[in-house]
Parts: C-alpha cells; structure tokens; sequence
C-alpha cells in the first residue's frame, strides 16, 4: 500500500458519513413521485399492455418500453390513449 | 353534528392505536361524547391500551351479526364518563366486517356521540378501508422513516379515492399529520427525516409531533393512555395535538435538541440564587 492509499484510508476514517437522513429523502421522493403516477389506475392496465405488445410484436420487433399506455380522466368518461413506437422498417 | 376520524398510517407499529387512545381520552375529557372504535379485527389491542381488557364482553361483530345491541358492547371508560370503546372481536375472521354493518352501528352512533374515533388496523385490507371509509377528517400517524412516509402517502391516496365522501364527490376528507417517535436528537444528527423532510413530501398540515418517550411504553404497560401522563413529553404533545385539531393555536413542542446536561446543570447554577 503506497503512503498515498493510507493517507486517503486515514482522511476517509475521519470524514464524516453522508448525512443518512439525506439519503432517506432523496429515495422517498423519487419512489413516491412514480407511486403516484400509478395511482388510481385501473389494475387490468398492466395487463392490457402486455397484452398489446404481445399482438403487436406478431408483427413488428418492438421492446416493452415502445408501448405506452396512458389512463386520462375526463368528468364522465376515460379516454385510453395507446402510443406504439414502430421501429423503422426500410422497405 | 358527529364527526367521524380515522387513525391510519398503513404500515402498523407506528403508534395508531396509543394515539386512538389519547384521543378519545383528549376529546371526552373536554365534555364531547366520544367513542373509540376498533377496526382489527381477530388482533383486538384497542381494549389493552386503553386498560378495559377484563370488561369485553361483546364486540363489534357480536352488534353487526345482531348477537347484541350497541349499549350492550360499549364499554364506558372507568373514570372519563364521556369515553366509550367498541372493541374489536377477537376470535371471528375479517370478513364478518361488512360495509352494511359499519354503516348501520355508526348511523345509530351518530344520534348520540359527538365524535366517533376509527382505529384502523395497519395495512390495505377491509378492516383499514372500512375504518376509513365513513371519515370527516383522517389523523395519518407517521414515523420519520422511509418505509412508514411510503406508506402513509399510499394511504393519502386511498383516503382521496376509496372512501364515501370521495365516491359522493363530496368535500374531500380533512388530512392532517401526526409526526410520531421523533427524535430531535437524532434529525440534529442527521441521522432521521426531519419535519419539514416528511412535511415536504408528504404535504399535508401537520396536527402535531410526538416525541420518542419511555413514557408511551410505561403508559400502554399499564393500560392508561399516554395523555393521561401529563407530566411526561409525548403525553402534553399529545394534550397539544388535541388543543390543536379544535382549532387552538398552539406552538409545536419538542422539536428541538435537549440542551446537553452540562448545559443544563450550568444554566441551573446561572439561576440560582447567590
């Protein structure tokens, strides 16, 4: 171990740990902002989408993330709006 | 007009039920007629905490099922004469809990009692959903610590879509925060979310803090609620929380560091008289 490495093993002995509750908020603010983008969904959407890329990848090589599948609220109604990616195909 | 509060957090452990307690003690020692109601089903504690264990006779299902009537299943708490408690049964499986029956026992409730305290067990099944389904206003009990501030938004969103005012697209449930075993200590170390971390997360009001204290241990030991206890931290903040959900106005306590006891005996030898 060259001096160097010790002395960088002694100053990280000294150093002061992250801050752990730093740590806790950080985490739970990105956990909860994609929790509650899927809240109040219906549970079948999960299983609508794999639907559809299964149909879809009958025809075309897509990946799990070309399918997007948005639920929006409307006063009496939902709209389901479905984004499909198509990779290009040169003809 | 009664007003009907859910105790909740989803994650269990946290404090709900010390704090159902201490409310119930809290609103029926101002004069208003209060009932605490145990929603856990088979994993009755309601009844320890709040020291009427040996009186249960019948409970919440025995009234649901028609086995006994209401005034037969309230217990009236021994000294505080405006308190009662709805225990929850012991033995029966969740399922005896029925939106049909819950609602039937609190609309007869609301003829007489002034506030009706739903202790809700932890987790997302009926007995949670039930407990909050009826609610005016929600105490959303939290620890500073990621898997309780996780669980209680989850919560959040369930009280803002799964309950009755919700579906009725009534004026939504008042949500307040209950800040639980925090340890000014530990947040000034760094070491654990501080309010204002939990406050900017979870953004809803906050109704008080209940410093960590030997004291809730000591008061569920002997099944006498924490606000009882007035000489002791956790049992004036939670005198405070219940001054505070009446529309007082009263400063947050125990929010800051003890001074070091070195401190402490220097200011102590500082006042002394010469």
């Amino acid at each position: 171990m060259s001096l160097s490495d010790k002395i960088t093993k002694i100053l990280h002995y000294f150093r002061r740990p992250d801050k752990s509750a730093k740590m806790a908020k950080d985490r739970l603010q990105i956990i909860i902002a994609h929790e509650r983008t899927l809240e109040d969904k219906p549970d079948y959407l999960p299983l609508l989408q794999k639907d559809i890329l299964a149909v879809v990848a009958k025809y075309v090589t897509i990946n799990q993330d070309d399918v997007r599948i948005e639920l929006e609220r409307k006063d009496s109604c939902s709209i389901l709006e479905l984004n499909v990616v198509l990779p290009h195909v040169d003809s | 007009m009664t007003k009907t509060i859910v105790v909740t957090s989803g994650k269990g452990g946290v404090g709900k039920t010390t704090t159902s307690a201490s409310f119930g003690v809290g609103l029926a020692s101002r004069g208003f007629k209060t009932a605490v109601i145990d929603f856990d089903i088979g994993l009755r504690n309601l009844d320890l905490i709040m020291g009427c264990e040996r009186r249960v006779v019948y409970d919440f299902v025995n009234v649901i099922r028609n086995e006994a009537n209401l005034n037969q299943a309230l217990i009236r708490h021994k000294h505080i004469k405006d308190l009662f408690i709805l225990p929850a049964s012991q033995t029966r499986d969740k399922d005896a809990l029925t939106l049909e029956g819950v609602s039937n026992i609190l609309e007869e409730m609301y003829k007489t009692f002034d506030y009706i305290i739903c202790d809700s067990p932890a987790g997302i099944e009926r007995g949670a959903q039930l407990a909050m389904y009826f609610a005016d206003s929600a105490i959303i009990v939290t620890n500073p610590e990621v898997s309780s501030v996780r669980d209680s938004d989850r919560m959040l969103g369930l009280l803002s879509s799964k309950t009755k005012r919700a579906e009725e697209n009534r004026e939504p449930i008042t949500e307040h925060l209950l800040l639980t075993r925090y340890s000014p200590k530990r947040v000034a170390r760094g070491d654990m979310l501080s309010i204002s971390d939990v406050n900017e997360i979870l953004r809803i009001p906050l109704l008080g803090i209940i410093p960590e204290s030997p004291a809730v241990l000591r008061a569920s030991n002997g099944g006498v609620p924490v606000i009882l206890d007035e000489e002791s931290d956790a049992g004036s903040a939670y005198a405070d929380v219940i001054g505070r959900f009446l529309g007082e106005d009263i400063p947050h306590r125990f929010i800051e560091e003890k001074n070091h006891w070195l401190k402490r005996l220097f200011r102590f030898k500082e006042t002394e008289p010469a």
